[in-house]
């Protein structure tokens, strides 16, 4: 929804949107089809043939159920899927059960709601020779089981297409097992616990209620044996976590959170199994059960947080295609679709128009574009010509070539980039150590105090020393204190995500809130990162209108991001029919309209249809200036150029009233820089910034006090990601940074950070007034346990009582 | 009250039950979406079976 926006003002006046994916239907355009007595209109080839084949899966349910608007499909997915069915290919995702039955996992790009889901799991079951099929939303995946002699996986993969979603094979990877079934375990272990406690809690009311005698002794025994037999699972299942945290800890000699809360619960379970058994003496089962159940309840919810953060990126991470198309013979361009993975130093690979290069290697074909962005921070396509190398990662912007494989895998640019970043990421200050010694003077401090009173009670009343010492140590568990931050920060994440912004790390809101300096990377983060039309001026006698319309028209259907700012200037005007298009990597386009040709491109490029110099001399702009003409001569030139994001302005004054410094780092030209900087009213500037340099900056920044945050987009940021305090990619950046930032905007909206930002800053003050409150308590609650006026289960009502209000606290970050 | 000596040991059998039930829910996977399923019953009416 919130990607629509951008088309939002421009769409208002126009008259009809695509029935599939809900943008402009262009004028002049005739994809439609009839159903149920409507007539459909679509935007694009692309999107009519999935909503034609979901309609003749009989699946229309989908567009009544939806909540929002599917992603524009492209009509270029016809991508050769057989490559998958190759047994070697297979072995990598499908799992054999027995002869007749085999499994698989897909990725799925492009769910957008439930619906979504039910559409890609009705569209999979209705494939022949598929016995079952599951989408779980979540985790956007599909779990297929099919009949292998009857479906192959090119089936189920393209089925998928067809209805308008990328789906590639997935290869399940050891961490998200691993993560999986640690979220089972937990669940597993909250629910016993849970169970154990209502129970265990109906045999202990009726003996905290009842007056002497009024329960027989073999009734309470019962009662008492009832409940070790329930708390048994409790113990030795639900909190084996902390029993075995505190383990640890002792051997390591440096006692954590998990040594007061093993020492608390054994103490009162093995004195209350020594009741039972005996017959005599208190018994705290209910104590015992709750006070797991209440900690297992906190980590699950700390789980959940963790992972939905961690899966919103994990579909990001394809920087690098899946698979490549590989050439079967040094001749022709017949070719095989693989896994990038098998190909090897040597092969020959096409790369078509807008996809992403697989691996490193060297041009082949005389003349290619590729946009780096990735590499350089450069927004404008380079060209690269025969034998020079092309890096893994950038789009190729200009028409298909071929490519001869050079590096694969760890050995590409992009690789080594990753591990450069690694490593300024493990230069970062150590927060876990400074954490992990003030736990350890706390739970020090605990285990101290309850040894005292329960020594001191000895003395005064032997038979009270034991509840008293376990009183201590559940009122002052660390409980409320432990939740203090965690819930507000789990808090304030999902509030953020509803505002674009997801954490990656549960610290960055902490680090969010108290920085004192924003440093943004001019490209892609303050401006579009694409280039817009800035200016057009008319060299022939056609109307302005006229000449980008004409523009427009060429510049229709070609993937050339020049071309997309063209088509975008002139978005609601009736295109001329042009006709038979010719790409030039490099140069330009040419097209037919009528009886005349006319070109679209560089200057060299248009004078070769007319023979003229150009009128107008563009120097030292470091603008695009494209060229428009046919062969009487020159009819328009247009300048193109990054413009600033909308809301840039807006969003900097908002960070700037909460009292933050605004610098800008760039790899640009000086005056780039400067005119952008001059535009959103920032007066820290770095211009031709490397890397290395925007790193030292920060640096710096450091040394004096500032604690920075760093917006960027590109990998070529990382190192300078991971040198600030916290680290926000963009959503239109490159992959792989996004995945190692602390944070991630997932809109283009500047403003959505900045009211995240606002968000990191209540959570704060939030997080002190647990912090306080906590404390508050325990100053209160010790003295009084200490005193041997709380029993263990009024220890545990008013742990559980104060950690409510730390929740209850925490839950208002989300409005 | 004599029937609480055989409610007693039956509620602690109750609850290993119920245990035992919840734990084979979550093997199956029944709690790893919790979001697709509720589009899934509504989705799933006459009109679609066709």
């Amino acid at each position: 929804m919130e990607s629509h926006a951008s088309v939002g003002p421009a769409a208002a006046g126009r008259a009809q949107d695509c029935f599939h994916c809900g943008l402009p239907v262009p004028a002049g355009t005739a994809f439609a089809f009839e159903a149920g007595g409507d007539t459909r209109a679509f935007c694009c080839a692309g999107c009519e043939a999935v909503a034609r084949s979901i309609a003749g899966l009989g699946l229309e349910d989908y567009y009544r159920l939806r909540k929002s608007q599917a992603a524009t499909a492209s009509a270029a997915q016809a991508d050769d899927l057989h490559a998958f069915d190759a047994p070697a290919v297979r072995t990598h995702f499908v799992r054999e059960l027995s002869p007749a039955s085999a499994e698989a996992d897909l990725l799925l790009d492009g769910l957008r709601c439930a619906a979504c889901a039910w559409l890609v799991e009705k569209t999979l079951a209705r494939v022949a020779g598929v016995t079952s099929a599951r989408v779980n939303y979540a985790t956007r995946r599909a779990n297929v089981r099919f009949d292998p002699r009857l479906a192959l996986p090119s089936a189920l993969l393209g089925a998928v297409r067809r209805v308008g979603y990328a789906a590639w094979p997935y290869e399940e990877g050891r961490l998200e097992l691993i993560e999986a079934r640690e979220r089972r375990t937990l669940l597993r272990r909250l629910w016993v616990a849970g169970l154990a406690m209502m129970q265990v809690m109906m045999y202990a009311v009726p003996a905290y209620l009842a007056r002497d005698g009024e329960i027989t002794a073999d009734i309470a025994a019962l009662m008492r044996w009832a409940g070790l037999l329930l708390t048994l699972p409790v113990i030795a299942y639900s909190a084996a976590p902390f029993l075995r945290g505190a383990w640890r800890d002792l051997r390591l000699k440096r006692p954590g959170m998990d040594v007061p809360i093993a020492l608390g619960l054994g103490v009162a379970f093995i004195a209350s199994a020594w009741s039972t058994v005996a017959g005599k003496g208190d018994v705290y089962f209910d104590s015992v059960t709750m006070f797991v159940f209440l900690l297992l309840g906190g980590r699950y919810l700390e789980l959940l947080a963790r992972t939905r953060a961690g899966q919103s990126l994990q579909h990001l991470a394809r920087l690098v295609p899946r698979s490549a198309h590989r050439l079967r013979q040094a001749e022709g361009l017949e070719h095989d679709t693989v896994p990038v993975a098998l190909l090897t130093p040597d092969d020959r690979v096409l790369v078509k128009p807008g996809e992403t290069v697989p691996a490193d290697g060297e041009l082949e074909t005389a003349e290619g574009t590729f946009a780096e962005a990735w590499l350089t921070g450069e927004s404008r396509p380079v060209v690269r010509g025969r034998g020079e190398l092309v890096m893994g990662g950038c789009i190729n912007a200009g028409s298909a070539c071929v490519m001869r494989v050079t590096r694969v895998g760890p050995d590409t640019a992009l690789s080594s980039i990753s591990r450069s970043m690694e490593r300024a990421l493990a230069e970062r200050p150590a927060w876990v150590a400074a954490a992990d010694a003030a736990s350890t003077f706390f739970v020090t401090t605990i285990l101290a105090a309850a040894a005292a009173s329960a020594l001191a009670w000895l003395a005064i009343d032997a038979g009270r020393a034991l509840a008293i010492g376990v009183a201590v140590l559940i009122v002052t568990c660390p409980c409320a204190l432990a939740l203090a931050t965690p819930v507000a920060l789990t808090v304030a994440a999902g509030a953020m995500a509803r505002r674009n912004v997801v954490m990656t790390r549960g610290r960055a809101i902490e680090a969010l809130a108290t920085a004192t300096d924003f440093v943004f990377d001019k490209t892609g983060t303050l401006t579009r990162g694409e280039p817009q039309l800035l200016e057009t001026i008319v060299l022939g006698s056609r109307h302005r209108g006229e000449c980008r319309a004409l523009a427009a028209a060429i510049a229709h259907g070609t993937s050339h991001p020049l071309d997309r700012a063209l088509a975008g200037a002139a978005p609601d005007v009736r295109l001329p029919p042009v006709h038979s298009h010719r790409s030039e990597p490099g140069r330009g386009v040419e097209a037919r309209l009528g009886a005349s040709t006319l070109r679209l491109g560089r200057a060299d490029f248009v004078a070769g249809l007319h023979h003229k110099t150009a009128p107008i001399a563009w120097l030292g702009s470091h603008d695009t200036i494209v060229w428009l003409g046919d062969e009487r001569g020159w009819i328009a030139v247009f300048r193109l150029g990054d413009s600033v994001r909308p809301g840039a302005v807006e969003a900097l004054a908002e960070l700037r009233a909460q009292g933050a410094r605004i610098h800008l780092l760039s790899g640009d030209e000086p005056r780039v820089a400067a005119r952008v900087a001059a535009g959103l009213g920032i007066e820290q500037v770095r211009a031709r910034a490397t890397p290395e340099a925007k790193r030292e900056y920060v640096r710096e920044l450091q040394a004096r006090g500032a604690r920075v945050a760093m917006v960027g987009d590109g990998i070529n940021d990382a190192p300078v990601l991971g040198q600030a305090d916290i680290s926000v990619a963009m959503g239109g950046g490159a992959d792989l940074a996004q995945l190692r930032a602390d944070a991630v905007l997932l809109s283009d909206s500047l403003e959505d950070f900045v009211r995240a930002t606002a968000i990191a800053r209540r959570a704060r003050r939030v997080v002190r007034q647990n912090l306080a409150w906590a404390l508050a308590y325990n100053l209160v609650a010790v003295p009084l346990a200490v005193a041997g006026l709380v029993t263990p289960l009024v220890a545990g009502i008013g742990m559980s009582a104060s950690s409510l209000v730390v929740v209850a606290n925490a839950m208002r970050l989300r409005h | 009250m004599d029937i609480l000596f055989l409610l007693i040991p039956l509620s602690v059998v109750l609850a290993f039950v119920i245990g035992a039930v919840f734990w084979m829910a979550i093997d199956g996977g029944q709690f790893d979406d919790l979001d697709g399923p509720a589009v899934a019953v509504v989705a799933d009416d006459d009109s679609t079976a066709r």
